[in-house]
């Protein structure tokens, strides 16, 4: 019995490193692969016929906005995606994500949420100063304030709810942790936690985005078992799990990224990502073909 | 190799062999992030702004 040859499409706004070790993964193992430049492509809700012939889809969108949707068509038409629709709707907001960890106990920072800038002050008073307010949607430390007086955290609240989108008073407030001058990055691919690796900083905000350096964490039973869980709340796939020091409370998770970057993640640990992840993908639209055939 | 003009200050750049379609350079003159468009002829564009909802 001949197999039919596997079909995957990789959906992508830049072709950033990551993206360039994705394609060429992709070319190495000879797999029949599309590039979808997501500027490019259209949905004809009455036509899916040129998705479905896409055995799995794996979304690289910059644009949190544009790979959610695109993720949502390929749910409708039935294509499996790398990661799921519902993933990057629990990991893409960063409220939701706090919610369905609560949910599953993972350990987390203390978070509130309020939708009012008059709830937010009271919110904020009753936590005590310093706090860290962030946007719901956003990323690469982008917009996250450091509020250490009233007087800031008045100033923030207005500008917030005047000059941002609606989105912008949906009030996210977590506790301000004095962390070791680095958080942890950990790759989870499927049920694997591929590797850790600490992103050092001067400045309170550590992302590599910011100028945060990579340096190898070692892997310890405790991030593993930490990062397996949140991937398990949050839907799995392939995913970044961010986790910070709380010098009280021990290794927290801080937050889960469902588009992850890996350019110093992949140097810093020697670890074929892209190729891994190319594996993975392979393996979702393999399981795909035979579900169909079993039917 | 390739080379192209800044669209924004004119300097000439050479586009690496391993240069693909939709990859962002920065113009190592004035700074501006250029988006690569076509190599066949080489040809870039200004990148779009960084927008609210990117990352990843």
């Amino acid at each position: 019995m001949t197999q039919k040859r596997l079909r995957i499409g990789v959906l992508y706004s830049r072709v950033r490193v990551e993206e360039k070790w994705i394609f060429g993964a992709m070319e190495k193992l000879g797999i029949d692969y599309e590039r979808l430049d997501d500027r490019a492509i259209s949905f004809d809700l009455e036509h899916p016929e040129p998705w479905q012939t896409f055995d799995a889809v794996l979304e690289r969108s910059i644009s949190y906005t544009s790979g959610l949707y695109c993720l949502r068509m390929l749910d409708a038409f039935g294509v499996r995606t790398v990661n799921t629709a519902r993933v990057a709707e629990i990991c893409g907001d960063k409220l939701v994500t706090s919610a369905i960890l609560s949910g599953a106990g993972v350990p987390q920072p203390h978070t509130v949420t309020a939708f009012t800038p008059e709830a937010a002050l009271d919110a904020i008073e009753a936590f005590g100063y310093p706090v860290v307010l962030k946007p719901v949607v956003g990323s690469w430390g982008r917009l996250l304030a450091k509020i250490n007086d009233r007087e800031a955290a008045e100033a923030v609240v207005e500008h917030k709810s005047v000059l941002g989108s609606v989105q912008h008073s949906v009030f996210y407030i977590q506790e301000y942790i004095k962390k070791p001058g680095r958080d942890i990055r950990a790759i989870v691919i499927g049920d694997k936690v591929v590797m850790a690796m600490y992103r050092k900083s001067e400045h309170w905000i550590t992302n590599t985005a910011r100028s945060g350096e990579g340096e190898l964490c070692p892997m310890t039973p405790e991030i593993e078992k930490l990062c397996l869980d949140a991937a398990r709340a949050v839907g799995g796939g392939v995913l970044a799990v961010d986790l910070v020091e709380h010098p009280e409370k021990g290794m927290l998770v801080n937050e889960v990224n469902h588009t992850m970057e890996f350019h110093t993640a992949q140097p810093v640990s020697g670890i074929d990502i892209a190729g891994e992840i190319v594996n993975y993908v392979v393996e979702v639209a393999r399981k795909g073909k035979e579900v169909i055939s079993n039917e | 190799m390739s080379t192209v003009n800044c669209p924004e200050c004119d300097a000439e750049i050479t586009l690496e062999a391993s240069t693909e379609v939709g990859e962002i350079l920065v113009c190592p003159d004035c700074g501006v992030d250029l988006e690569v468009t076509s190599l066949n002829p080489a040809a870039v564009e200004l990148a779009p702004m960084e927008q609210e909802d990117w990352g990843e």
